[in-house]
């Protein structure tokens, strides 16, 4: 661990693979800008890899002032040694703090053996992030400045404010989709430093024999409309409406678990804790019943339409507009709605 | 050739199943009143822990940390086919965040001396945080293999496995020791053996002895039923059904890396989601409702 250090930047680690950033890395750096304005201090990104001093461009643009590169072949594809010894060294050496990891698979392997290895303290999967003056309820000293490390926790039944008073940095992974992506500044300039990190090879204690990487195919987190289906749809046939209504609409598909888990759709769809979280302007959830685990995903979208016959399903206690009926008589007459005014 | 393995399991309340009865009225949550299950991911862990054993021979040893009653999720180790349960249990580790809670672990598998590979389950449904297995790993100074979905084949001291990388999947390679996180797709957790239950159904730790002799004996001293305790433990332990229990002092822990003292996170506060009925407006699943809806939302440009 490192102590209080008000002086110290907020970081960003800079996620990529083969070469492409991460988006949840264009998301945390918007938001550690806008941390480090008030607390006064710079925000800088750390980008481990081969080759990617290019990418900082789009650090920059995004509101970062300074990228660390640590450039070695020996992080060519990630693997957890050397990318502990890389944050754990530069942590040491420059006293961030705050530093930021997406909560991806990535981030969320990475992130708690760094915070291990420095004695620090880690809190996974924040969906805000703050900064406040707190008091130490014991000791009742004040403080100034604390970043506040916001989280669901219990399922998602419950949300966790965390602190870390004294055990710098202050560290957390972030949820992806959560934070609001700005609009990036291409002619925005920072400053670029090469770090050095003592790796050998005996850091590389996994050898890769294979690997096999699935495009992302559907972009839930762009889209503006979601249709999403649930396990009251049915069966795969009916799911079909769902797709139907999206495609008249314009919008992505969407799905619950319930809906995955019963085969009607591929499990990139899934929408809700442990799938993707989106906030769109208009979210349709047609036979959700709406856990929390569920409505966790989407219950920031800016309009949401739910249709489920049963009236106490949960996912109306989120909803905009209800509509209490069998959704296979409702999508289509919405489809025909639709068609019409087109 | 045998492997020692090591799987660390967690008792957790069904955060699946809250009620509003679960909320304390300051926002926190009551765990006692919340039904309790064996951390599903952890079931996982043990499934491959059990499947290298039962292919390669050697040793299982379940560890849980928490509190007596998570002797059950012990038990259910046992009747599952674990060789060995220890249950640590310790006031001085109540409120552990992630970092504290896996230097205890470290501590407890230290303890427990020889061992090839570590199992835990990728994340406890109480937290979600899936800290405690890297942070275990660097605590040993061992690898780490997250997301395990395959165990492809172990030759030697070399595991060979597949895991998840969430947009797709790697087989990767690594020397013993290594602690490994499984997922849920990993396997099929096999049910408790018949058999196993009625053998390890009177299997106990020594607190929950103490309760059951407070509760036979309301009359007896405190000596008495200290010796009572002891009798009933030894005539366990030579059935093989006493579970250890062990204290922070029996795994060498430094105090001030336990509990609230070695937590460098807190919990600055709670607030419980309530379901509110925000009143949303009904439309009726006619075909005239839904024309009124698409309506409202051309005309406020959600869409269009």
């Amino acid at each position: 661990m490192i102590d209080v250090n008000r002086q110290g930047e907020v970081w960003v680690f800079a996620e990529q693979e083969d070469g492409s950033l991460h988006d949840i890395v264009l998301e945390l750096c918007g938001k550690a800008r806008e941390l480090a304005d008030i607390l006064g201090v710079r925000a800088a990104a750390v980008l481990p890899g081969t080759a990617v001093t290019p990418l900082a461009r789009r650090l920059f643009a995004q509101g970062i002032d300074t990228v660390y590169v640590v450039d070695d072949p020996r992080l060519k594809h990630y693997q957890t040694t050397p990318y502990e010894r890389v944050m754990t060294t530069l942590v040491e050496r420059h006293k961030p703090q705050i530093v930021l990891f997406g909560a991806t698979a990535l981030g969320r392997d990475l992130a708690p053996r760094v915070a291990s290895a420095l004695r620090a303290g880690m809190t996974a999967d924040c969906t805000d992030l703050q900064i406040s003056d707190v008091v130490e309820p014991r000791s009742k000293e004040v403080h100034a400045k604390l970043l506040l490390q916001i989280r669901p926790a219990f399922g998602g039944n419950i949300i966790a404010t965390i602190v870390n008073f004294d055990r710098w940095p202050q560290m957390a992974t972030v949820r992806e989709g959560v934070m609001p992506l700005r609009d990036g500044d291409s002619s925005r300039q920072g400053e670029i430093v090469q770090e050095k990190v003592e790796l050998d090879d005996t850091v590389l204690a996994l050898r890769l024999i294979q690997r096999h990487i699935e495009p992302r195919k559907i972009n839930l987190k762009g889209a503006r409309v979601i249709v999403a289906g649930g396990g009251g749809v049915g069966s795969k046939a009916d799911f079909r409406l769902i797709h139907e209504l999206a495609g008249v609409i314009g919008g992505a598909v969407g799905a619950s678990r319930a809906a995955v888990d019963s085969g009607f759709i591929a499990k990139d769809h899934q929408i809700g804790q442990t799938g993707t979280t989106v906030r769109p302007a208009l979210y349709i959830a047609a036979g959700i019943s709406g856990a929390v685990q569920h409505r966790a995903g989407m219950e920031e979208s800016a309009k949401i339409i739910a249709i489920n016959n049963d009236r106490e399903a949960p996912i109306f206690s989120v909803a905009h507009y209800g509509i209490v009926g069998d959704l296979k008589r409702v999508i289509p007459m919405m489809i025909k709605s639709l068609r019409e005014r087109q | 050739m045998p492997y020692d393995i090591v799987v660390c399991v967690k008792q957790v309340p069904d955060t699946a199943n809250i009620t509003a009865e679960a909320m304390k009225e300051d926002g926190t949550v009551n765990r006692a009143a919340l039904p309790t299950v064996f951390n599903p991911e952890d079931l996982h862990a043990l499934e491959t822990a059990l499947e290298i054993r039962d292919g390669y021979g050697g040793t299982v040893t379940v560890i849980s940390m928490g509190p007596p009653r998570a002797a059950d999720v012990l038990r259910d180790c046992l009747f599952r086919g674990a060789d060995r349960g220890i249950l640590l249990t310790d006031r001085r580790a109540a409120a552990s965040d992630t970092l504290a809670t896996s230097y205890i672990l470290a501590q407890a598998i230290r303890t427990v001396g020889r061992f090839d590979i570590v199992l835990c389950g990728r994340q406890a449904i109480d937290g979600d945080t899936a800290q405690v297995g890297p942070q275990c790993a660097e605590k040993l100074g061992i690898t780490q293999i997250t997301y395990l979905e395959e165990v492809v084949s172990i030759t030697g001291n070399t595991v060979r496995v597949r895991r998840s990388m969430g947009h797709g999947w790697e087989i990767v390679e690594a020397k013993m020791p290594v602690l490994m996180t499984v997922i849920e797709t990993a396997n099929e957790p096999r049910p408790p053996a018949a058999k196993r239950v009625l053998r390890y159904k009177r299997a106990r730790v020594l607190d929950e002895l103490a309760g059951e002799v407070k509760q036979a004996l309301p009359e007896a001293t405190d000596p008495q039923r200290e010796e009572e305790v002891s009798c009933r433990a030894a005539a366990l332990a030579a059935r093989g059904l006493l579970i250890e229990q062990w204290n922070l002092d029996r795994i060498s822990a430094d105090l001030s890396r336990c509990g609230l003292a070695g937590s460098p996170t807190k919990v600055h506060r709670v607030q419980s989601i309530v379901l509110t009925k925000q009143g949303y407006s009904e439309i009726p699943a006619t075909a005239e409702g839904v024309q009124q809806l698409i309506h409202e939302l051309v005309v406020d440009r959600t869409l269009g």
